[in-house]
Order: C-alpha cells, then structure tokens, then sequence
C-alpha cells in the first residue's frame, strides 16, 4: 500500500527510557527500571505498526516515551522530520497536535465531571482559537466521524457503555487532525464483540484521515488483523520486528515463536493437534535484567553465546529485524 | 477428548431452573433467568458470554456466594450428590464448599489475603476440612504445589503472595482450590489477567490435571481460543439466559444460535486468512431490568423475526446434547437465500 517510495513519519533510534528506584530515608537512588532499553524502529506514513509483548515487557512505556509523555534517558525520537526526544515547554507543545494517544482504559481517561462536548473540545481550546459556534461544529463533526449521536454531546461519561466510552477517546484524539496516533491497548477493556467495532471504527478512520498508528497490544490475533507490521518486544527491547504476514507465517525469533504458539485458536481439532511451545517460568524484573540475552532464562534454544552477549538488533532480509544469536 | 463417553454419566451438578435477581435502588436487576445445565464426573464444561451475561453470577449463586441481599435466589435447585445446595443451612454449605466443590476467582491478585503467607492460605482448608494437623497439612500443601509446578515449594510455604508473580499466584490459587481433592472445580476466569504464555502454562496444568484427579470443572471465560482448547462442552450465554449448549466439535463447526455463529465469526485469527474486516455485532448487550418477554438478542440479531418480540424462545434439544434457544434456524434460512457466512 506504500509504494509511492516508503517515507518514514515516525524515526526511533536507541530509545531509552529506565525509570530510577529510590529507597531509604534519604530517598537515594538504588536502581532503575530498564523499561525501554535501546529501541529502533521506522513508522511509515498510513501504516500501523503493531507492538505486541506480554505484560511489564515495556510497550506502554516505548508508547508514551515516543510521545513524550514523559522524559526519556536517551535516544532519538523524530515526528514528520522533528526531533523531539530533548525538546521541551512550548518548542513541544507546539509539535503537540502532531501526535496524539488513545488510552487503554476509557472509564480512567475521561473525566467524569466533563461532558462529552466539553472533553473533545479540550484539545481545541487548548491549542486553537475557535469561536463558540466552530468548535461546536467541530465537535459534532468528530462525533459524526467516530459514531456517536450529536443529541449525547452533553452527557457524561459514565452514561456511556464502555465501546462508546473508547470513541469518545477516539474522538478526543482526533480533534486537532493528528498525523500520529498511539494505541495504547485500545481494545483490551472492551468485550469481544464491541472490539471488532472499534477495531473497524479505527481502520475507517485511518483510511479517510490518513492516519499513521502506533498499535500496542498483547492481543496478537488483533494485532494481525490490524497491523502492517509488527514489533514483538521482550523486557525492554524489540527482538524481531518484521512483515505482519511474515511474522506471523515464519517467526524467527525463538520468543516470538513460544508467543505465537500460546494463542488458542477457536478452533477445536486444531487446538487437539497443535504443537505448543510452553515457556518456563515468568519474565525476569527489568531492574535486574540477565547477562546477555534478555530471553535466555526462558529460551527453548538458549546456547552458551546467549548468557554472555546480548545478540545485535539486525536486519535479515528487506525491512525484516530480528535480534537473536541464532540467525 | 470424546464427545460422546463423558457425557452419558450421572451428573455430579445438576442445575435446573436457577433465578437470580439484584435489588438495586434504580430497581430490579435479572442477572439469572432459568438456567439449567448439568455437569458429569471429570467433564470440563466451557462456560462463555460477554460481561453481564450472568456467567459468573449463575457459579456464584449456585454455592451461595452472593450476599444476600442485595442478592436474590428467586428459583431453581442445585442437586449436588442427590441434595439440594440452595436448601443447605449456612453450616452445611460451608463444609460443601472448599472441600467438595472448589473456586478459583479471576483475579489472583485480590483473591488471596495479603497479610496471611501462602502456607497459611493452602493449609486452611486442609485443617478446616479434612481435620489434618499442621505437620500433616504442611506435607499436602507441599504436595499441592508441586502439582501445580511450582518449583522448591517447601520454603515458599512462608512467603508472602506479594512475592509471588501473576501466574504463579494463580498455580497457589489452584492448589487452593484442589486442595481437599473436589469432586467439581469452579473456574472463573482463571487465565484473563495473565499473559499468553503463562496462560499456556496454566491450560497446560489444567489439562494435565484432569486426567490425574478427574473431577468436573467448570470454566468460565470470554477467550472462545481456550475454550477450544480444553473444553468438553460448552455453554454460551447471554443476558442471563443460555442461548446453546452442545459438545465443543459440534459447537464450533454446528452453530446453531445466530449469537454463537456471529461471536465465531467476529473473532480475528493467528492462523488461516485474514479477512478483510472484522464482522461486528451491532449495538450493546440488553439491561436485564425485568424477568425476559422476548428474546435478549433481538436487538441485535440479523435474523429476528415477528415472533422474537413476542415471546421468549425456549431452551430445546436438537441433536444429541446440542440445545440451542431460538426460533430460527440456518436450515431455513439457507433455502430462504438469506446469505449468512
């Protein structure tokens, strides 16, 4: 769908984003949190780009950091040629409308005691100047484009299910024309059959407006369904990262194969006859990752080389990553 | 694993006709509308349904976990073992409960008690139940976590359930539950807030586990991918009422009710084609005000007829222990050239 020559909208080099630990009565700093340690990856303009991995692996945090939700420790982070990784106050604020967030949880990312109208007007008011009867018009136009009712537009959150709750999230989010959305496990509080609603809502509107997604998710058949390619990330940092169709018919990295072979499939005979690769243990705590490999204390091939080097990000064949000593 | 030997024993549960009612302040909330179903020794019965279709309401209810009120069993019985559970006195219940009919809640985290250590927790019931001393019950819970897989368990005994990860607090929750060795385990929910791959672990320990112990399980979910994988038979429901039931081959290539096939239909895949767009169903699940007149799923249904509004449609068998409430059928519709699929 990109072959008008692939242009890159979203640039992340060697992001870094560690969060310190403080103990004590002196409050000093003991440790930190490698929750984002040394991330690399291109967003192409109109695709999605899925981020999948189980949880405390760091995707929310690579979401937020991207968007600089909060401070990253290093690494570059360039929107539609800006960079922003250092920027801050207004320079930020200003590239702000570029690049936009939908929450996980729509019930914690509204404001009870806003109405709607008012809640999808806040980004206008807070980086536009439209008089009284353009924003209203705005906001009805939003939710026409997210499919809400324009009678509800003074109603309040909790009088909404929770699939409306998201679109009004949506909505919110697409109030000053992003470029750039990141998904931050959109679907994970809905139940199955209004996810498959808000999952065609944001396809439409990424077809009509053009937009460019950041999909974080653990659930993998959603993000199949949805993205262009995946990055599977494991305690901090992306092992593989390739083609959605190529990952999902021939993972090569051994955690991305465990990951996928853990999904059921509806499906009864095969569910009988699959070969699953059960993962031992849980996911070491990202204050005291191992020696080498992230994955080696769980890796079904785990070879000497793993518990002393940490394999290199490196590309395969074209636009295909993995991050294994195997390859 | 056979449809057909399980299923042809005496029942160890058999519920029939169970009501639940909420009384709340803005009125009455039908969370149970007459559900029957029944469970055979060693059979793993699927429960599914979106939230608020009374899935977890119907399990609560049948061993008096709800308060009472707001809580409201208006009808129905629960025939355990040849007596009935709701006629039990609040003594006798309790002496049911933990040890013939187990409980593993959804959520590891606030289910078990954070001041007590997990030892404490698995020892309870043995002590309560089965009258062990605490240097006999100390061994069984040592035996318990093993079972479960987990590793070096003796000094864990006295760890906190704080120092425990996700899924192993689930594996101590299950080791609660199987402790007094039930003849039936209540599951609800027992994998929805673990990852993948620990939720791999814990279908895998589940598996194995049934053909050790052999006792009914009841599993309730919303992932129709677990339930594929280990179900026996599966139950689906939705506003308060079972809408199909059937053997989970039968049920996965024979849908019969249009809220099963169009749930199927709306589930993206990891494997096989990927379509186009998702298949959605349209509108919101029913508020559960007053007893049902109608059909829940009219609403939202894409083959509701005149007679949907009219009245309820009864639970009935179609095929060997495949019961399904509608008044339509594929058949029909099939001739009738309404394209569905």
């Amino acid at each position: 769908m990109l072959d008008d020559g692939k242009r890159p909208l979203v640039r992340v080099r060697n992001l870094k984003m560690h969060f310190p630990i403080y103990r004590g009565v002196m409050r000093r700093q003991v440790g930190e949190v490698r929750a984002v340690d040394g991330i690399s990856f291109d967003i192409y303009a109109g695709e999605t780009l899925g981020l999948v991995g189980e949880s405390g692996c760091g995707k929310s945090s690579a979401g937020r950091a991207i968007l600089r939700l909060y401070d990253v420790t290093d690494g570059e982070i360039s929107i539609d040629g800006n960079e922003i990784a250092h920027l801050a106050g207004d320079e930020l604020r200003r590239l702000r409308p570029e690049m936009q967030m939908i929450f996980q949880d729509p019930q914690a990312s509204l404001n009870p005691r806003m109405t709607v109208a008012a809640i999808i007007a806040e980004p206008l008011d807070e980086h536009q100047t439209l008089s009284r009867n353009a924003r209203m018009e705005r906001v009805f136009e939003l939710m026409d484009a997210v499919g809400l009712n324009r009678n509800f537009a003074n109603r309040y959150p909790h009088e909404f299910s929770g699939g409306q709750r998201q679109r009004i999230g949506i909505a919110r989010a697409l109030a000053l024309n992003p470029k750039f959305i990141v998904c931050d496990e959109p679907i994970a509080a809905l139940d199955v059959s209004i996810q498959a609603q808000v999952v065609n809502l944001l396809e439409d509107l990424q077809e009509k407006f053009g937009l460019t997604y950041l999909f974080i998710s653990h659930d993998l058949s959603m993000v199949r369904h949805l993205a262009t390619r995946v990055a599977v990330m494991y305690l901090g940092k992306v092992v593989e990262l390739a083609d959605s169709a190529q990952l999902y018919g021939d993972p090569k990295h051994p955690y991305t194969e465990a990951l996928l072979s853990a999904v059921p499939e509806p499906d009864p005979t095969l569910e009988n006859t699959r070969e699953r690769i059960i993962l031992e243990g849980d996911v070491p705590s990202p204050s005291d990752p191992p020696e080498g490999c992230n994955f080696c204390t769980r890796c079904p091939r785990v070879m000497d080389i793993c518990r002393r080097e940490s394999p290199e990000f490196k590309q395969l064949e074209d636009g295909r990553f993995v991050a294994c000593h195997l390859m | 694993m056979p449809d057909g030997a399980i299923s042809d024993l005496v029942p160890i549960l058999d519920v029939k006709g169970l009501k639940t009612v909420f009384s709340t302040r803005s009125g009455e909330v039908h969370a149970v509308n007459s559900v029957s179903f029944d469970l055979a020794p060693g059979e793993l019965l699927g429960v599914v349904g979106e939230s608020g279709s009374g899935k977890s309401v119907t399990m609560m209810s049948l061993i008096g976990l709800l308060p009472q009120p707001p809580a409201e069993i208006r009808d129905g019985s629960v025939i355990f073992e040849g007596h009935d559970i709701l006629q039990m006195s609040a003594d006798d219940l309790r002496d049911i409960r933990g040890r013939e009919i187990g409980f593993v809640f959804q959520d590891p985290m606030t289910s078990l008690n954070p001041v007590f250590t997990i030892g404490f927790q698995i020892m309870e019931p043995l002590r309560r139940h089965m009258g062990m001393n605490r240097a006999a019950a100390r061994e069984r819970a040592i035996e318990l976590l093993e079972l479960v897989g987990i590793s070096d368990p003796g000094p864990r005994l006295s760890d906190y359930p704080h120092q425990f990860s996700g899924g192993m607090r689930q594996r101590v929750m299950i080791a609660i539950a199987l402790a007094c060795d039930p003849k039936v385990l209540i599951a609800d929910e027992p994998t929805t807030a673990l990852d993948v791959t620990i939720q791999a672990q814990i279908l895998e320990l589940v598996r194995d586990l049934r053909q050790k112990l052999g006792m009914g399980i009841i599993w309730i979910t919303h992932d129709l991918g677990v339930i594929a994988g280990i179900a026996d038979r599966v139950m689906v429901m939705y506003g308060g009422q079972v809408v199909e039931q059937a053997p989970v081959h039968e049920l996965f290539s024979n849908p019969r009710h249009p809220y099963t096939r169009a749930l199927l239909e709306t589930l993206p895949s990891i494997a096989g084609g990927r379509s186009k767009r998702l298949r959605t169903i349209e509108g919101q699940p029913p508020a559960l005000s007053a007893q049902p007149t109608s059909c829940p799923f009219r609403a939202r249904c894409a083959h509701a007829m005149a007679v949907c509004a009219q009245k309820n449609p009864p639970i009935e068998r179609l095929a060997h222990r495949h019961d399904v409430a509608c008044f339509w059928s594929p058949d029909n519709a099939d001739n009738a050239g309404e394209a569905d699929a």
